[in-house]
């Protein structure tokens, strides 16, 4: 079976995700296409060589329904030979396509393929796509289904952490992030947002807040008691009623912002980047997908963190850095944990909380963060990770080459 | 016909009088099922009438539902699933062609309409009922572990929106005639014996003969499923049936699924999978259960099925109650709201007054509410007289005592008391654990002493426990459930013995979380299970609300009686620590396992010193093994009292563990739970439980030679009721 290998990873900075988001403006077909443009400009890239564009979307309903995909292929004017498909594995859909696209390159499918993501979360909102998990009864009941900060918060307080922990950790991410853009690391990945007359519409992450402080953070309600105390609380307490009282820590500080966002990653086997003249940056050495509790949901990363490093024979020790979704505090707290992972060595350029989690994207911008990061340190392998809806984790494993 | 009378007018209107013969309420009986689609077929076909009107012949009520004992013998006659389709199906497929029937049918609401009732209404085009509060009109199926299956989940929900038709039907709420009016239930309200006029008149001013649902602009009430307001309904609805229900109630859940799929589909197949859910919820053992002990036992229970039949009928009209604390209070209220004359006596007037302005108080809430006139209000209050004067109580059919439990105390009132009676008027004493042998022992005339057993609040709890002292009388007996029925409580009649039933049953839940704490489960994880069993609250709260001191004192007690024999229970030391040592005696003085000085209560933080937590993780099968192990330990101690003959009949055994101590509704009570079981499978765990954690679990010899028999307690029941 051939190997497969990363050529590029392009994103677009993330934008406020709100009607006063700089990239309310620009609709996600375009997004998406401005994606697709860069790694053909960038690569001098014969799109007609590129098998399928795998893209993450985690609303796909309006103008992000029906493949934008394929849409996008054909907006941004690749080779109409290149196919196009949308999928959706909640937050970790970008990193599902990267890992797709390699499947399919590992597989001989195809010579090309990109796995990518573009969520504008401004434009199309959270949730807009309905679903029976939540609201079917049938569904919802058995298991436990609660909104997904009360279960960010039952892994709180399940696990010790205290409002402290959790906005200590978002004061470091912002610091992480405005550091990481201070020292241009971002520079090379980060592709400008043109406007409907190709000017600079955005060209840096939108959220990040150099100058939060705990005080700043501590100042913010929490974003769940409400809905927790009318109902969810008390659900999620019969699947662990171990716990006393849910405590309800996350505020919109320390989770995840909401933001508009497109990224992608190009991956080939080795012979058709040499036949393009393309270098391939790093192997992805492999991916897994598991299913964990849903009702706490978030807790997956541990989980498929170990099954994939014992599927590669890996220890934890092989890992140089390790990227983890921050979609609440507690999350990367509980991974830390759970893995003994040093916190200098978990998300070092910052992460969700300081620059937003673009949801059908974010997989594939994390992936493209810690590759330039692994170069910049001279650092080796990584193993990226998100928790999913629904309980679930999906990870891969990248080297340098 | 011989339920429905058809009247044709000189309009054409033809007008629908429901009265069952015989009966003193209309339900819907097999035979009613049968003859509705006769009139609906009358009605559409007869070219001389032009629309109807559906009206009830009963002063009684319109119609009070379903038949529970019909239905739940009758629908499930076998294993067969499309056969017990078909059978649900009558009603919906009669009541779906009685509103497509093309003519104006009106429903002139003159009287109660529960259940199967409204909803036989709701298939109407118009409702009319009549201002009168004692009208109620609601789905209550949920009570019983059922949900509405005539149609109610739809019609309801198009009518008023999946919001306001699932707190109706998940609580299983009534209506005032207002209330209905303006939740959009009826379309009007009309004075008292105006609803069949005004039904006419909607007739004949073209009443339209179409639902709104099978309009082709109908649009559901606050959206469905997937519109954007809608989608909250469902998001929050389903958290919020869990948190009620704990899981243990498949009705409410069932109730949400026809919901859910029902609104989203055209009526007919909507109400194909009402019926559906609606059976499927039938065959579960909840809803068996549940039907059985909450309705049908309990309503036998309430008739008398326990009094000695051949003892006259009695009517207490005067009734004295010693001692004016919470209890004897609460007596007194529930005795005026009966009419019966009280004489509330305590030690100083002072006391006694207390005693009465508690009822005030309690008389002073349903005056607020509406539910009596100020004439009413002073008319009750009126009958309690508050008094030390012991000479009052000349005259009165019964004396309660209900004071401090004191055997001392117990015997000098009795004696004071007892010569100020009638020969044949009764004593009886609410005591809660002395046995009433010894507390008759005061008594001059122990044929007439007998226990009444009230539950906290009185006003509140259903059930009085009466207990046959050894030499108490039939006739005693006898007017001690004539004044229960009065009162409009359900009473159980148990043996004499150590805790009689209730008590004794009850102690060994809350002991069992003691010996949860002792075994190193961590405390959230012990009240938590507890409330997921369906008990009304954990072992360590309710421990709490009992109060650690008393259960000191008992566990003293007892020791002392027992002598040698006596062996502590798992955990008592840490209770001797926390009273003894600690100063914690529960909420009463705010601190007990919780910390009770702010709201919500707080798991106490120094507990964890006195029982360390060595199990703070939990699985589903670990929280399934525990549950099963608080309900079993008190089942086993119901089976014991049965084996000592404490206690003889299911149905007394079931109701009153519901309705005394909140044991598990959902499982129709600790035999009903056994019987479902089945015994050999409940001996076998029992004694896994027993090898694990103690005697305690180890099961009678009774229920190994039922085991051995393949005998279950309902069906000895029913061949000793045979038999007799």
């Amino acid at each position: 079976m051939a190997d497969a290998y990363i050529f590029d990873a392009v994103r677009t900075p993330r934008g406020k995700g709100k009607k006063d988001g700089s990239l309310h403006e620009i609709t996600a077909l375009s997004l998406a296409s401005q994606v697709l443009e860069a790694l053909r400009e960038r690569n001098e890239l014969d799109t007609s060589k590129v098998d399928d564009v795998i893209l993450g979307c985690v609303a796909p309903i309006g103008e992000q329904g029906a493949d934008i995909a394929r849409t996008a292929v054909l907006n941004a004017g690749w080779s109409q030979q290149t196919a196009g498909v949308q999928i959706n594995r909640f937050c970790a859909s970008g990193l599902e396509a990267v890992n797709m696209a390699a499947a399919k390159v590992k597989a001989g499918e195809a010579d090309f393929a990109v796995g990518g993501g573009v969520e504008s979360m401004s434009r199309v909102p959270m949730g807009s796509d309905g679903g029976a998990w939540p609201v079917d009864p049938s569904s919802a009941f058995p298991t436990y289904f609660v909104p997904q900060g009360v279960s960010a918060d039952m892994i709180a307080t399940k696990w010790g952490f205290s409002r402290d922990d959790v906005d200590a950790y978002s004061v470091e991410s912002h610091k992480r992030a405005a550091r990481s853009w201070e020292e241009g690391r971002f520079k090379n990945s980060v592709v400008p947002v043109k406007n409907q007359l190709g000017l600079v519409q955005l060209d840096r992450d939108e959220t990040v807040r150099p100058n939060t402080d705990m005080q700043t953070l501590g100042g913010l309600n929490p974003s769940f008691a409400m809905m927790g105390e009318m109902a969810f609380d008390a659900v999620i307490n019969q699947r662990y009623p171990e716990v006393e009282r849910v405590n309800h820590v996350h505020t919109p500080g320390n989770s995840s912002g909401i933001v508009d966002g497109a990224a992608g990653v190009l991956i080939g086997t080795l012979e058709a980047g040499k036949a393009l003249g393309l270098k391939p940056r790093a192997r992805i050495k492999g991916a897994a997908s598991i299913g964990s509790e849903p009702s706490i949901m978030l807790t997956g990363p541990e989980f498929v963190a170990n099954k994939l490093l014992g599927k590669l024979g890996m220890a934890k020790s092989d890992i140089d850095l390790w990227e983890l979704n921050e979609a609440f505090a507690a999350v990367v707290l509980r991974f830390m944990q759970a893995l003994d992972i040093p916190h200098d060595q978990i998300n070092v350029c910052g992460g969700a909380i300081a620059m937003g989690h673009p949801l059908g994207a974010t997989g594939a911008m994390i992936t493209g963060v810690v590759l330039d990061e692994l170069e910049r340190s001279n650092k080796e392998t990584a193993l990226i990770t998100l928790c999913i809806g629904g309980g679930m984790g999906t990870a891969t494993v990248i080297e340098r080459v | 016909m011989e339920n429905f009378k058809i009247d044709v007018d000189a309009d054409g209107i033809a007008l629908i009088t429901f009265d069952v013969p015989r009966r003193s309420m209309n339900t819907l009986t097999s035979g009613v099922m049968k003859e509705i689609p006769e009139w609906v077929e009358r009605v559409k076909t007869d070219d001389a009438i032009k629309g109807a009107v559906l009206t009830s012949g009963k002063a009684s009520g319109f119609c009070a539902g379903a038949d529970l004992g019909d239905m739940a013998s009758g629908m499930l006659g076998g294993s067969d699933l499309q056969a017990a389709y078909d059978a649900g199906w009558r009603l919906n497929g009669a009541l779906r062609a009685l509103e497509t029937c093309g003519k104006p049918i009106a429903a002139a609401i003159n009287g109660l309409a529960l259940g199967g009732g409204l909803e036989l209404t709701l298939a109407c085009h118009y409702r009319v009922t009549e201002n009168d509060n004692k009208i109620q009109l609601g789905l209550p199926e949920i009570k019983v572990g059922l949900f509405p299956g005539g149609g109610g989940t739809q019609r309801l929900t198009r009518l008023i929106g999946v919001q306001a038709a699932m707190m109706a039907m998940s609580e299983g709420k009534s209506f005032r005639p207002n209330d209905a009016k303006s939740a959009g239930i009826v379309h009007d309200v009309v004075e008292k014996g105006q609803s069949v006029e005004a039904a006419k008149a909607w007739v004949k001013g073209g009443g339209k003969a179409v639902q709104p649902w099978d309009e082709k602009s109908f649009k559901l009430p606050g959206g469905g499923p997937y519109h954007p307001a809608g989608i909250q309904n469902f998001l929050v609805g389903n958290a919020m049936i869990r948190k009620q229900s704990w899981g243990n109630y498949p009705a409410v859940t069932n109730l949400m699924k026809a919901v859910y799929e029902g609104v989203q589909v055209p009526m007919d197949a909507a109400l194909r999978i009402e019926t559906r859910y609606f059976i499927k919820t039938l065959m579960t053992p909840q809803a068996q259960g549940m039907i059985r002990s909450l309705f049908l036992s309990k309503q036998e229970l309430d008739k008398g099925a326990v009094r000695p039949a051949d003892q006259p009928k009695s009517d207490p009209k005067k009734v004295a109650v010693l001692g004016a604390g919470m209890m004897g209070a609460g007596i007194a209220y529930v005795q005026a709201m009966a009419g019966i004359e009280t004489i509330l006596i305590d030690r100083d007037q002072a006391a006694a007054d207390k005693g009465k302005a508690h009822v005030e108080e309690l008389l002073k809430k349903r005056l607020s509410r509406g539910q009596l006139t100020q004439e009413k209000f002073d008319a009750l209050l009126g009958s309690i007289t508050a008094t030390t004067d012991y000479d009052l109580i000349k005259g009165s059919d019964l004396v309660i005592e209900a004071v401090f439990e004191n055997r001392e105390l117990k015997a000098e009132v009795t004696r004071r008391a007892e010569a100020m009676l009638e020969p044949g008027a009764v004593f009886g004493s609410n005591t809660s654990t002395l046995p009433i042998t010894g507390l008759a022992e005061a008594s001059a005339r122990p044929e007439d002493f007998i226990g009444i057993h009230f539950f906290s609040p009185v006003d509140k709890m259903m059930l009085v426990e009466i207990i046959r002292g050894e030499r108490t009388g039939p006739a005693a007996l006898a007017k001690a459930l004539d004044y229960v029925m009065k009162i409009r409580k359900t009473p159980i009649v148990v043996e004499d013995g150590r805790g009689f039933y209730t008590s004794r049953c009850f102690a060994t839940y809350v002991a069992e979380g003691l010996a949860m704490l002792e075994e190193g489960y961590a405390p959230a994880l012990i009240d938590n299970i507890g409330r997921m069993t369906g008990m009304p609250r954990g072992p360590l709260e309710m421990h709490d609300d009992v109060a650690l001191d008393l259960s000191l004192k008992v566990a003293k007690q007892t020791q002392a009686d027992l002598g040698d024999a006596y062996q502590p229970l798992p955990g008592s030391e840490i209770v001797r620590k926390m009273v003894e040592d600690l100063g914690r005696y529960g909420r009463k003085n705010g601190k007990g396992f919780y910390d009770y000085d702010q709201k919500p209560k707080k798991l106490w933080s120094g507990l964890g010193d006195l029982a360390p937590v060595t199990i703070d993780d939990s699985t589903p099968e670990l929280v399934e093994d525990q549950k099963r192990r608080l309900l079993y330990r008190q089942a086993i101690e119901v089976a014991r009292c049965w084996e000592e003959g404490v206690i003889d009949d299911p149905r007394e055994a079931d109701v009153g563990a519901i309705l005394a101590w909140g044991f598990a509704p959902w499982t129709g009570g600790p035999i009903t739970m056994i019987d479902q079981i089945g015994v050999a499978k409940f001996v076998e765990q029992a004694d896994a439980y027993a090898a694990k954690y103690g005697e305690r679990f180890t099961p009678p010899q009774l229920l190994r030679n039922m085991a051995a028999k393949s005998e279950t307690f309902y069906g000895n029941f029913a061949g000793q009721k045979q038999a007799a």
